[in-house]
């Protein structure tokens, strides 16, 4: 039996669809009711304005829209690169897992407003606080999924590769590693959603450009369709981010996909 | 001469003895099944001779030596069939030879030409999922007996199986073994595979484990048709009555 997915354009449109019609449906509220109540820009801007406004503004935006994106993207590699190393040290020595996790589980605790100026107020206004902030905000969940990816995998393999000779490193390598791809990529899906939020955040606190400093700036001069304008990038950046991890996992976990549409037929 | 002795082999779990003195023998291209009633410790013989536990008393020959630490000289073939569902076909059954250290091209070279006879030509490129439960049985007895080891274990390989595959690939196996003789102990708790298949047949008590009956079966093969032959079917009723007394209901 075959489970018939969407594969051409038209069938891709159609599953796109409804969540586009929402969308644009709440959008044309918003619209309508600028319009009809004639509230002052200054408080609430309509789509059409803020969409002007990014127009206007673009090379502004598009400027200051770089740095954020370098911000997220090296704090992004360097928190899975400690998560993943991290992991593998736990897994091979698993009582550190006691030892360390505590750490990290109040890591997550510090709130983000006190944090934040502190880590800018040692680091400075460059890229170093914001690449720390990053960090800060995704390592966890990464760890968690890989530390919970390894522990889900099939005893009845390990005892096969034990079996067959394999050291703990082959056994690693060859099983608890592809077992726990699937964790790695919720986790990953969910790091990178609060990645940007994380990035702008901590150049709000202080930089010397970003999405973050125009949304501060675009405040402070009273500006909410300009700060409206930055929002809508931030969120077409996370959204980007998010649709390309989604991409790798297709490419990374064929596997899946080869045995969701054979439904395990005979 | 046996390929393989058990002696007074003593295994305690957590405090609960679970094997007890148990003796076995398996002579080099001998097929000898394991019959007894479910957590009897079947599969902790097993564990003992794949590495993953120790015994605390009683010894395992190899051709008369001591099986010493790291050696590998059985190939297992777990219950479920632990195919790797991210590793193609293929690359499932090299996996054996992949940790042994063989080449990935070797390997291939060795396992390709088998494809046909194991019932799998044209799915070396599918993925495990897309396998039926025979094919997939099929595959993991292929990955097992690829490794060329001297001993092949088959942990109750048809267990998950209906009815009707089940007995097309009893068929099937039979029919491989006795073209390549592989030495090989079987755990079943199928008195008829293990009638069909066997040249001798070990009964377990339940736990703690110990040999309690041995049955030879000189019986020309194959025995698929027990009813045909008089003798095997007072023989299967004897094991079963054996077998019965054990469970205790």
């Amino acid at each position: 039996m075959r489970i018939d997915r969407p594969h051409s354009a038209g069938a891709r449109v159609q599953t796109a669809l409804p969540a586009l019609l929402s969308v644009l449906a709440a959008f044309a509220v918003w619209e309508a009711y600028v319009r009809l109540s004639g509230i002052s820009a200054l408080v609430l801007p309509a789509p059409s304005r803020v969409i002007d406004q990014m127009i206007l503004h673009r090379a502004l935006l598009w400027q200051n829209t770089l740095p954020t994106l370098q911000a997220t993207l090296i704090g992004f590699s360097c928190s899975m690169l400690v998560a993943f190393t991290f992991s593998i040290v736990i897994d091979f020595l698993p009582r550190l897992r006691r030892a360390l996790f505590p750490i990290f589980v109040i890591s997550q605790t510090l709130p983000l407003v006190a944090i934040a100026p502190l880590v800018v107020l040692w680091f400075g206004f460059e890229l170093t606080p914001k690449i720390l902030l990053v960090a800060l905000v995704t390592f966890f969940p990464m760890l968690v999924a890989l530390v919970d990816g390894y522990a889900s995998t099939d005893r009845d393999i390990e005892a096969l590769l034990r079996s067959m000779g394999a050291s703990r490193k082959t056994i690693f390598v060859r099983a608890r590693l592809p077992s726990a791809l699937p964790y790695f990529f919720a986790g990953l899906r969910i790091s990178i959603t609060y990645a940007v939020v994380a990035a702008i955040f901590a150049e709000y606190v202080g930089a010397r450009a970003g999405l973050g400093i125009v949304i501060l700036n675009a405040k402070n001069s009273f500006r909410p369709d300009l700060m409206l304008a930055a929002v809508v990038i931030s969120s077409l950046l996370t959204l980007t981010l998010f649709a390309a991890t989604a991409i790798l996992q297709t490419i990374m976990l064929r596997w899946r996909e080869a045995g969701a549409r054979s439904g395990g037929s005979t | 001469m046996s390929a393989l002795k058990l002696t007074d082999i003593c295994v305690a779990l957590d405090g609960t003895p679970v094997l007890d003195r148990v003796n076995l023998n398996l002579g080099t291209g001998e097929f000898v099944s394991l019959l007894g009633p479910s957590g009897a410790g079947k599969s902790t013989l097993f564990r003992l001779m794949t590495g993953d536990l120790v015994a605390d008393r009683g010894t395992i020959l190899l051709d008369g030596a001591p099986l010493d630490d790291g050696m590998t000289p059985f190939a297992f073939m777990p219950q479920r069939d632990a195919l790797m569902p991210w590793r193609r076909v293929l690359d499932n059954l090299t996996l054996g030879l992949e940790v042994q250290g063989v080449s990935r091209t070797a390997a291939r070279a060795k396992v390709l030409p088998l494809l046909g006879e194991f019932g799998l030509k044209g799915y070396a490129q599918h993925y495990p999922a897309q396998l039926s439960g025979g094919m997939r049985q099929r595959a993991a007895l292929l990955r097992t007996v690829v490794q060329d080891r001297p001993v092949q274990l088959l942990d109750e390989p048809f267990g998950a199986l209906d009815a009707l595959t089940r007995v097309g690939m009893q068929r099937w196996l039979e029919a491989r073994w006795r073209a390549a003789r592989w030495t090989t102990l079987l755990i079943t708790h199928d008195v008829r595979e293990a009638v069909a298949l066997s040249d001798r047949i070990y009964v377990l008590s339940r736990k703690p484990a110990r040999v309690i009956a041995e049955f030879l079966l000189p019986h020309p093969r194959p025995r698929f048709q027990p009813d045909a032959d008089a003798d095997l079917v007072g023989l299967e009723a004897e094991i079963l009555q054996t077998l019965l007394a054990q469970t205790g209901d």
